[in-house]
């Protein structure tokens, strides 16, 4: 560790502004867009490679599961109960004496589902209201951004027990379809005003620029505005946020089964194995630490690929 | 200023009506039988049935019932469960709790994660640079009852509700925005780092001290001042998972029991206590802004 406040002297200050003339000048040379710009940026970082190799894995893992185990997820057997890590059942076996390796192949899919469906609502809504907003701005702005404060003001772990609750009085046993559908739902509808900011805020960027009123001055309505002009050049800064919020959905998605609230079985997920390990967590920590490894290092490859996409879009940052 | 000032107050009543109304049409409306299983195996007697709609105002159309709940509310009433406790009693014993958590756990996210993100902006890809940001992905990454079971592992469960026993809670609670809070001021100083205001503030010779901790953070504090703000009410929100692994008897297992006994008066009551919390924090945090840079002019 170094005194902090040597950084803040002149020579520290040198070597960034050299490597800043370094780096524009080879730009010089072979002019590129800011797409693949980026891309050329993005295949030599290695975190780029590792998060994108994990989440292929990951979606793998969702497809095909029978390509990692063959022992069946919901087979239990009693006298296993709670076992530990050995060589037959790699992550040791859960409270119903079933293969945690197993079920945690297996319940990558529902996870994951819950986590795209989740992003792919929260980015839908906020995206179209986000761009309505940026785009008429005046009165319709003003109703549309207190809206999205309506759900933005509601905590978020409240508002989804309440919702949760609200539909599936305690006790009861929805369908499986029914409660993912509900658990994907209630989480979309508490995020979108995330996503609706950062669109509304591209929005009144893109909005000032001369092709806009270019596309404007030749005739062009609005729809045709919007979809062909200023959508291609808002959606980076969303999309890039809904990498991030993805693997955030699926913590999200962990921490509601885990409340009881989310899904439950015989719908297996990392969530539900958690909460299913939770009370056994001084007795038989690895029902409870496998499943949640495989959130953490899942949640981290999204984060990684967002932070890294978003850092190569971004000129300034480097 | 004044008028800015009264501008955001109205724009806070829409908003506010906006989530107590969902909450309430949430809480009160949809659930088909909001006395199902409240008197034993048996279904409720009628006269019960019948005292308890019109006490909770339930044969009212559903705009009517929302404005006498908010007017009884407006005077301080936060009306009585089914069981006759009194809301605003049970409010004022799990509040307190609640409150020094979430404190706790802002003191703890604004000054690790801001020393953090000043060492490492200063000196971006170094060494320290490199491990914070690690170490802000993996909490950014790890669920936070993952965090709370290790820690209630090393701990234990707090003895108390003091500050002092809620240092661990806290550090939990606040572990995911402590990241956050981190890379903000990382990015912040950083951008902020090779302004003319600092070369000039170096030029005129000013101990590095000084530049740093008044010409560089002051700067560079504003984002991180409006997420530490909005923080605050989502904190309290968040805690119920830290309250339930810690054990800890606050605002969240009140709302948690209450939902599941249907306990509707107390649910809304506390839910339209944080959104209160959470809009008055971003008013504060909008006016904060003028203070920590004089730029800013409400017009």
């Amino acid at each position: 560790m170094s005194d902090p406040s040597v950084a803040a002297s002149e020579p520290t200050l040198d070597p960034g502004a050299e490597i800043k003339q370094d780096d524009s000048g080879r730009r010089q040379d072979k002019p590129r867009s800011l797409g693949s710009d980026a891309w050329h940026e993005l295949r030599r970082k290695p975190t780029f490679m590792v998060s994108l190799l994990i989440i292929l894995l990951v979606v793998v893992m969702a497809v095909f599961p029978g390509l990692f185990t063959h022992v069946d997820p919901s087979a239990a057997d009693l006298s296993h109960v709670r076992q530990g890590p050995s060589p037959q059942a790699w992550f040791g076996y859960d409270v119903q004496g079933s293969d945690v390796y197993s079920r945690v192949i297996y319940g990558t899919r529902a996870s994951l589902l819950v986590g795209v469906l989740s992003t792919i609502g929260a980015v839908a809504i906020g995206g179209i209201v986000g761009i309505l907003a940026g785009y008429y701005g005046r009165l319709t702005d003003s109703v549309l951004s207190r809206f999205a404060d309506i759900f933005a003001g509601m905590p978020f772990v409240l508002g989804a027990i309440v919702i949760l609750m609200t539909f599936n009085a305690p006790g009861s046993n929805p369908g499986e379809v029914r409660i993912i559908t509900q658990v994907v739902l209630s989480i979309a509808v508490l995020s979108w005003p995330v996503a609706m900011r950062i669109m509304r805020a591209a929005t009144l960027v893109a909005k000032q620029q001369d092709y806009v009123k270019a596309a404007r001055g030749l005739g062009a309505g609005p729809l045709r505005i919007i979809v062909r002009h200023l959508l291609p050049n808002t959606v980076a800064p969303v999309l890039v946020y809904s990498t991030i919020s993805l693997g955030a959905n699926i913590g999200a998605e962990a921490t509601l089964s885990y409340l009881g609230i989310g899904l439950r079985p015989p719908v297996v997920s990392w969530g539900v194995m958690i909460s299913d390990a939770k009370d056994y967590f001084t007795v038989a920590p690895h029902m409870l630490l496998f499943p949640a490894a495989f959130v953490s290092v899942t949640v981290l490859a999204f984060v990684m690929l967002g932070d890294a996409v978003r850092d190569a879009f971004d000129p300034k940052s480097r | 200023m004044g008028r800015y000032v009264l501008r955001r107050l109205l724009q806070l009543i829409p908003v506010f009506l906006g989530t107590t109304f969902i909450i309430y049409t949430l809480v009160w409306a949809i659930p088909v039988d909001p006395f199902a299983g409240k008197c034993g195996q048996r279904p409720c007697p009628p006269a019960y049935v019948a005292a308890m709609r019109a006490k909770f105002n339930l044969d009212d159309n559903l705009f009517v019932q929302y404005v006498k709940y908010l007017g009884r509310l407006f005077t301080g009433d936060f009306g009585q469960t089914f069981a006759g406790a009194d809301v605003s009693t049970l409010i004022a014993n799990a509040y307190p709790v609640t409150i020094r958590l979430a404190l706790v756990a802002l003191v703890v996210e604004a000054v690790v994660g801001m020393t953090a993100g000043v060492l490492t902006g200063l000196r971006k890809n170094g060494f320290a640079d490199n491990l914070v940001l690690v170490a802000t992905l993996m909490l950014i990454s790890l669920p936070v009852f993952v965090t709370g079971y290790i820690l209630r592992g090393l701990f234990g469960t707090p003895r108390g509700t003091s500050f002092f026993d809620l240092i661990v809670p806290g550090v939990v609670l606040g572990s995911l925005s402590m990241a956050y809070v981190a890379r903000l001021t990382r990015t912040s100083i950083a951008e902020n780092r090779r302004a003319d205001f600092v070369r000039t503030a170096i030029a005129k010779g000013l101990p590095t001290g000084r530049v740093v901790g008044v010409h560089l953070l002051r700067n560079s504090v504003i984002p991180v001042v409006t997420f530490l703000g909005t923080d605050l009410g989502a904190l309290m929100g968040g805690a119920i998972v830290t309250e339930g692994v810690f054990n800890i008897r606050g605002i969240g297992g009140l709302v948690f029991t209450n939902i599941q006994q249907q306990q509707g008066v107390v649910v809304t009551g506390v839910v339209t206590l944080l959104v209160l919390v959470y809009l008055l924090m971003s008013l504060i945090v909008d006016l904060l802004y003028a203070v920590l840079d004089p730029r800013i002019r409400y017009e």
